[in-house]
């Protein structure tokens, strides 16, 4: 692996040596980041960095895509207890609380600071900075490709049944279904197992917690609760349905993802990241109407806002004062409002600044296809104030946890276990795993 | 009296194993070192220390239930993929060996197979026994709900013993072909002569003169099943659904790669050690004398 990335390095630096024709270029200092996206979106950050490169003349950026974000985090580790590590790396959301315990990072305010970067910090949407902020609010890390999860609907189907907007509540996802069950048409509403959408998500938008201490971020001694909160009626309420044949489940491992399924008009309604907005609109059937909106809520519900989903660039600790003065003036590059608008147009993610939204409302970027229903994203993003529980999740162990409980869903839908019993299950083998994180940063704290 | 060749220094001795001995050290025993001294603390993964907690691991490990579920769930892949990559590649072998029409073809395509790498024929085995959309799905439309490994914990298993042991097929057949080959003809002829069937020929002559051959599959195949399954898992189940096919590798891939769990991983990776190491013992005790070289 090591062999490899240093060919790769090599083969990058002697490209860009020698298609520059800047004699200069040898001058530049030069930094690394590793990123975790792939295919079509690496290729995306990949022009990112470029353009940065492009903006000025005096530091040179090397994105370098670790092939997945598991890999991003495990090959970053593994350089940094080598100290070969990258000056910056993408972390994914649920690999934010180890990287925060560890000390193993340049916090973002204070590298800003150091080197002479002003930034505003209020600039940021509230409901995305606070996932990586710590519990007092300070940005440790930067913000980039961010997401939430949507209700997709596909239009034509619920014209069917007389419906022209989407359902706002559970109760009219399951009305709606029915009908639809009643005209034959395949799968009217389906999920996948992923506890983002239906977890966190979830008791996100109803104000629900996850875990005490709110959602982990006041501590390590956070225990999970989602057994004794509202999501277990929406449990049952899912099993109900694909009993009833009005739900349906659609994985990789049945044949299609919920993705595939609903470019296919397989499935007329899902919950799915904004991130795959783009792919949608590339693979749906032809002429096939569909469109985006607000996760739905039971009937009375104050909604709250959703969570952010994707990653946040971290400058990791231990390299040189010229790379970090480069970090700093690439993050503040990529938030210039400019920078979100190239990067949202070709992916799918939202800006993640109140100005760089502004800024690409007033060009009138949402107002037409294929970027219209967007900014959806942003209005269940801003729902709401943030309160303590719709904030962010900060669990140690977070992949195992949200295996655990993907573990018991599927033992749940498949009638193997009672919801009760399943949810039990992984709430006690979820604490088992908190403890077993608290132990292991025994005397630290979280910030 | 035995006339050896044998160097007259030894340093020139050591120097000439000196690459291997470094090889081995570097890629076997050092790793094998750090994953025991981490089975015994809990390890921070961005290296911002350890605390040694004696055998606490281990007692996590042992008393989880789920753990010996997946214990046994691998005992029963191994026997599963054994037998059956086995099972098939000694009957294919032993047409081989008989020079039935065609037989130079399907010998090379037999052998194709094991060059395949494990995530890309995982990905094909996905979609041949996907219940919606794959080849399986045709039998899904006339008897509903007969196969689907998505939700069916016992056909998922079924599709990793067929994904993995379709791979050790092409395998175990070159070793058998090859075993087989090097049987004198001049014996099995003489059984002809005799008139001996062509089942007979097999069954007394041919399979025990093929015991080593046998042996020494089985060590391997067994072996390979514990250590060498969790692309395929990861690929078609990702140990789903429900844990049904989390085998104790995959697990251990899990915990260690993907939560950052260093040190579970490592205590895990240990007790799969001894359990391999156990089970090699055991056949080289007891099945090995059944066999005889000569």
């Amino acid at each position: 692996m090591t062999l490899f990335r240093r060919a790769a390095m090599a083969l990058a630096f002697t490209t860009a040596l020698g298609v520059s024709a800047d004699a200069g270029a040898q001058q530049r200092i030069k930094f690394e980041l590793w990123q975790g996206l792939t295919g079509d979106l690496g290729e995306r950050v990949n022009d990112v960095c470029k353009r940065f490169n492009e903006s000025q003349a005096e530091f040179e950026i090397t994105c370098i895509s670790q092939g997945s974000y598991d890999s991003a985090v495990q090959n970053a580790i593994a350089a940094f207890r080598a100290k070969k590590h990258p000056t910056i790396v993408q972390v994914f959301d649920a690999g934010t609380t180890d990287l925060m315990l560890s000390g193993a990072f340049y916090p973002a305010k204070q590298l800003m600071t150091d080197h002479g970067q002003t930034v505003d910090w209020s600039r940021y949407f509230p409901g995305i900075a606070n996932y990586y902020a710590t519990s007092k609010g300070e940005l440790y890390s930067f913000p980039f490709n961010s997401s939430t999860a949507l209700l997709y609907w596909n239009k034509d189907a619920l014209a069917k049944v007389g419906k022209t907007a989407a359902p706002k509540t559970w109760e009219e996802v399951e009305a709606i279904s029915r009908e639809l069950k009643k005209t034959n048409t395949p799968a009217p509403f389906c999920f996948e197992h992923d506890t983002w959408q239906m977890l966190e998500q979830f008791s996100a938008i109803h104000g629900l917690p996850i875990a005490t201490r709110g959602n982990g971020y006041e501590g390590l001694d956070a225990e999970l609760v989602f057994n004794k909160t509202r999501f277990v009626d929406y449990v049952k309420f899912l099993k109900k349905g694909l009993d009833e044949g009005i739900f349906a489940i659609k994985e990789k491992a049945q044949g299609a993802t919920i993705g595939e399924a609903f470019a296919a008009a397989d499935c007329q309604m899902t919950m799915m990241s904004v991130a795959g907005h783009g792919t949608i609109g590339k693979t749906a059937k032809p002429g096939m109407n569909w469109d985006v909106a607000m996760l739905p809520v039971y009937e009375g519900t104050k909604r709250t806002n959703s969570l952010v989903g994707g990653a946040s660039l971290w400058a990791l600790s231990g390299k040189s004062k010229d790379e970090y003065r480069g970090a700093a003036a690439f993050f503040a590059f990529i938030a210039k409002p400019e920078s979100e608008e190239y990067f949202s147009t070709v992916t799918g993610y939202i800006p993640v600044t109140i100005p760089g939204f502004k800024f690409m409302q007033d060009k009138g970027f949402y107002s037409q296809a294929p970027y219209k229903g967007r900014e959806i994203a942003l209005e269940s993003l801003t729902a709401s104030e943030v309160t303590p529980v719709s904030r962010g999740i900060r669990l140690g162990g977070m992949i195992q946890i949200r295996k655990e409980t993907r573990d018991a869903l599927q033992a749940i839908f498949a009638g193997q276990m009672t919801v009760e019993a399943g949810l039990n299950q992984a709430v006690e083998r979820g604490n088992a795993i908190l403890r077993r994180f608290e132990r292991t940063y025994a005397g630290k704290q979280l910030p | 009296m035995e006339n050896r060749a044998h160097f007259k220094t030894l340093w020139l001795g050591v120097a000439l194993i000196l690459p291997q001995l470094l090889l081995v050290l570097t890629f076997f025993y050092w790793p094998t070192g750090a994953a025991l001294f981490w089975a015994f603390t809990l390890e921070q993964p961005w290296g911002g220390g350890s605390q040694c907690v004696g055998l606490e691991n281990f007692a996590n490990v042992f008393s989880d239930p789920f753990y010996w579920a997946s214990v046994g769930r691998s005992l029963v892949f191994a026997l599963g993929a054994a037998s059956l990559a086995m099972g098939i590649a000694l009957v294919l072998a032993l047409f081989c060996d008989r020079q039935l029409r065609g037989y130079a073809y399907y010998r090379t395509a037999l052998v194709w197979p094991f060059a395949v790498a494990a995530p890309a024929a995982a990905v094909a085995f996905r979609y041949v026994f996907a219940p919606e959309a794959g080849v399986f799905s045709a039998l899904n439309q006339i008897y509903p709900n007969i196969w689907n490994p998505a939700t069916n914990g016992t056909h998922a298993m079924i599709m990793i013993i067929v994904a993995y042991g379709w791979k050790y097929i092409a395998y175990n057949f070159i070793f058998f072909l090859a075993g087989l080959q090097s049987i004198p003809r001049a014996l099995i002829e003489a059984g002809a002569m005799d008139g001996a069937g062509v089942l007979r020929r097999m069954r007394d002559i041919q399979l025990p003169l093929l015991a080593p051959t046998f042996f020494f599959l089985l060590v391997i195949n067994l072996t390979d099943s514990f250590v060498d399954s969790f692309g395929i898992v990861d690929i078609t189940t990702e140990g789903g659904p429900s844990k049904a096919t989390e085998l104790m590798v995959y697990k251990i891939y899990f915990d260690g790669f993907k939560g950052l769990d260093y040190s579970g991983a490592a205590a895990q990776s240990i007790v799969l050690m001894l359990l391999v190491m156990g089970l090699t013992f055991v056949q080289f005790r007891y099945v090995e004398r059944k066999v005889h070289y000569k």
